[in-house]
């Protein structure tokens, strides 16, 4: 559990972290929105959070004032080494051009509408298995059982990363992500990590496959091969942003889906409403909150921004703005105007967009085509993991 | 009815080739063109107008006749 103390002020004094922003962001930015749009805390130094649609996108298109160059919002404790593994960090999420630029075009063919579409027969025969894992026992986590154990096998698959080490891979990626306010977990987690792909890589150096980490490893970019070290960095970041992130967006499909039976027969009635499903669900519960670091003093919408403050791009909570979207708290799932900024905004665009979305489909069509009817299990709870991730980590159903 | 694509602002989210494959491509950057030239068959012109509604980046727009 997160270190946190009680907050008394949301305006002044947020916190991510706090159990009871985690349970429901939603109504402190529907407060925020009314009474300060632009929050700020100095807990973990100082940050800001922004609550409206506009400003949220604004603050992504500019680049020059805020930089990806730290993108957590939890400062590193521990000294810093004199020769750091990964100097670029993790780009190209964790860059700003003209690194972000490079590293981005290596990155992106592998997760285009092309690419997607060869991944889809094996995601599905994946789900159907998951299913099958439990379908007979009447009852199931449909986060722990099904949402957590699909993206981690899709992402190992196009790695070229045996997918037998999906646990391993999925703790290293909670200990940097969901537990990062813990720095020997943290540490531990990217040690984990980044041990195993340089281990990878160098099998790699003489035995190339067809796999991403071969081609970033024999890619050349003008001329000249790529840094071994922007290889375990873009390594490492499609590790981290293609598990934990997908998984709460499936997970949060599947337990809107077990809480609004209304909804979930609507979809199995009609199949073809799932698009327009699959972007609400994503609006409505958007997993992801990257940071950014304000480069030089900035007034934004009269908050004056420090250069080193940090600042949280909160995009779950501008899709929530009713001056962007309509009953913006409704989950209607023929949403026709939904411009959702779930996958960001601007030049960091989510790279695996394409992915998340083909996963999350498959994912609900499969557990709805052999579970068409679910509810959530008496007595038992559903957690919540938050932090700059969120999504649910137990979500126990029945289907007797 | 003519739609087009400003490159410059798309950042390739994609929301117009999900919406209307008919009137859209995408490329392996993710970049979103029209096809056709951008012209819509009046029995698309809907899914145009659902196409520009939806993208994030305000990146089409119909084009005066």
């Amino acid at each position: 559990m997160a270190n946190t103390t009680p907050v008394e002020h949301w305006d002044t004094d947020f916190d991510i972290m706090n159990p009871a922003y985690v349970a429901d962001p939603f109504s402190i930015w529907d407060e925020l929105r009314k009474t300060c749009p632009v929050a700020h805390t100095d807990r973990r130094g100082s940050t800001w959070l922004p609550t409206r649609y506009q400003d949220v996108v604004d603050l992504a298109h500019d680049v020059e004032h805020f930089s990806s160059a730290e993108i957590t919002v939890i400062p590193f404790e521990g000294e810093v080494p004199e020769d750091p593994v990964l100097p670029y960090g993790v780009p190209p999420i964790s860059a700003d051009p003209p690194l972000h630029t490079w590293t981005r075009r290596l990155l992106l063919p592998w997760f285009s509408h092309r690419r997607v579409a060869s991944y889809e027969a094996t995601t599905r025969e994946l789900c159907i298995k998951l299913v099958d894992g439990f379908i007979y026992s009447g009852t199931a986590d449909a986060a722990g059982d099904y949402a957590q154990q699909i993206p981690v096998r899709v992402i190992a698959g196009i790695l070229g990363v045996p997918a037998e080490l999906s646990d391993t891979f999925t703790g290293w990626v909670r200990d940097v992500l969901e537990f990062a306010d813990d720095p020997e977990l943290r540490l531990r987690g990217m040690e984990g990590l980044i041990t195993f792909f340089i281990e990878e890589v160098g099998r790699r150096k003489t035995q190339p496959g067809e796999d991403l980490l071969s081609y970033l490893l024999h890619s050349e970019v003008d001329g000249l091969p790529v840094e071994e070290s922007v290889v375990l960095g873009v390594a490492a970041l499609v590790l981290i942003a293609g598990v934990d992130t997908t998984w709460s967006a499936i997970g949060s499909s599947l337990w809107h889906l077990a809480t609004h039976p209304e909804d979930r027969d609507r979809l199995i009635a009609e199949p073809d409403a799932m698009p327009l499903a699959i972007e609400e669900l994503l609006r409505a519960y958007s997993p992801v909150t990257m940071a950014r670091l304000v480069t030089e003093d900035v007034v934004f919408e009269g908050c004056p921004m420090r250069a080193g403050d940090k600042v949280l791009m909160n995009f779950p909570g501008a899709n929530r703005d009713p001056e962007a979207f309509e009953d913006a708290d409704r989950v209607i799932l023929d949403r026709a105007l939904n411009r959702h900024v779930a996958f960001g905004s601007g030049i960091h665009r989510c790279a695996g967009s394409n992915l998340a979305r083909m996963e999350l489909k498959v994912a609900l069509e499969e557990w709805l085509r052999r579970i068409p009817t679910f509810r959530l299990a008496e007595g038992d709870e559903v957690t919540w993991a938050g932090g700059q991730v969120r999504g649910p980590r137990h979500v126990p159903v029945v289907f007797p | 009815m003519r739609i087009r694509v400003d490159p410059d602002k798309c950042t390739g989210h994609a929301r117009c080739y999900g919406l209307a494959p008919e009137l859209f491509d995408v490329d392996d950057y993710g970049l979103s063109s029209v096809v056709g030239g951008g012209a819509v068959p009046v029995e698309l012109e809907d899914k145009a107008r659902l196409a520009i509604a939806n993208c994030p980046e305000y990146a089409i727009e119909e084009l005066p006749d």
